[in-house]
């Protein structure tokens, strides 16, 4: 198809894709810190923030992507990868077998008494991976040249 | 009562989509195709929130939002292919 200097009328398509990309990742954020317990954890919450990063990409283009937001995907991947290997690792120098997790509560400011766990560290690490891994493979294979 | 609305309900959406299936393997053009996907995603999310209505829980929930959301972008997709030829353009002011 050849429509060079074609006026195309993407208008209600950015102005809607702006809006939408803020609607899936607060719910992406949710699904991250919804895994404990119910549906949900770092694998969904990466899978959606790589959609919601692919809506941007369709309503724009991947130039413009990589100027909003100038992340290297790949050592996206390789930092998730560290956070997930270290907090998988800490449980060995106390005598605990590999990936055990701790947890304790604590008071914190606005939300009361919770209770944290290490395991929120390791899904960080998954969500990065999800996302660097899903974007580096859709910029590869999707991108026309 | 309500049991018995919600299986009805569940056969008649499970006919409907066997309609539109046949509509996605059939179509004539592409346009026709992917109007009958995206019709397939809202009947799979009709079916979620009555079987979810049906075992009284609200886990489903999630599933609901995350069927619609990706509905959408996969129209999306599909549309621009149709539209342009091309998904993720590199440059869309100087591209050709």
């Amino acid at each position: 198809m050849n429509r060079k200097n074609d006026q195309v009328n993407d208008v209600i398509l950015q102005t809607a894709a702006v809006i939408i990309f803020f609607i899936i990742i607060v719910f992406s954020i949710n699904l991250f810190f919804a895994g404990h317990y119910s549906p949900g954890g770092g694998f969904i919450g990466g899978l959606m923030t790589a959609a919601a990063l692919v809506l941007l990409l369709l309503a724009f283009d991947s130039k413009t992507l990589a100027n909003v937001l100038p992340f290297d995907y790949r050592k996206m991947t390789a930092l998730g990868l560290v956070i997930a290997m270290l907090t998988s690792l800490h449980s060995i120098f106390w005598d605990r077998p590999f990936l055990t997790h701790a947890y304790d509560k604590f008071d914190l400011p606005l939300l009361g008494e919770q209770t944290l766990h290490t395991a929120i560290a390791f899904d960080l690490g998954v969500y990065l991976v999800v996302i660097g891994v899903t974007m580096t493979i859709i910029q590869t294979i999707g991108e026309s040249e | 009562m309500l049991n018995i609305i919600i299986y009805v309900a569940l056969a008649i959406l499970v006919l409907a989509m066997l309609g539109m299936l046949y509509r996605v393997v059939k179509g004539p053009t592409t346009a026709d195709r992917v109007i009958a996907l995206d019709s397939i995603g809202i009947g799979l999310i009709s079916v979620v929130s009555l079987l979810s209505i049906l075992l009284d829980t609200t886990m489903f929930f999630e599933v609901i939002l995350l069927l619609g959301i990706l509905a959408f972008i996969g129209t999306v997709a599909f549309s621009k292919f149709l539209e342009k030829g091309e998904i993720i353009q590199h440059d869309r002011n100087n591209d050709l």
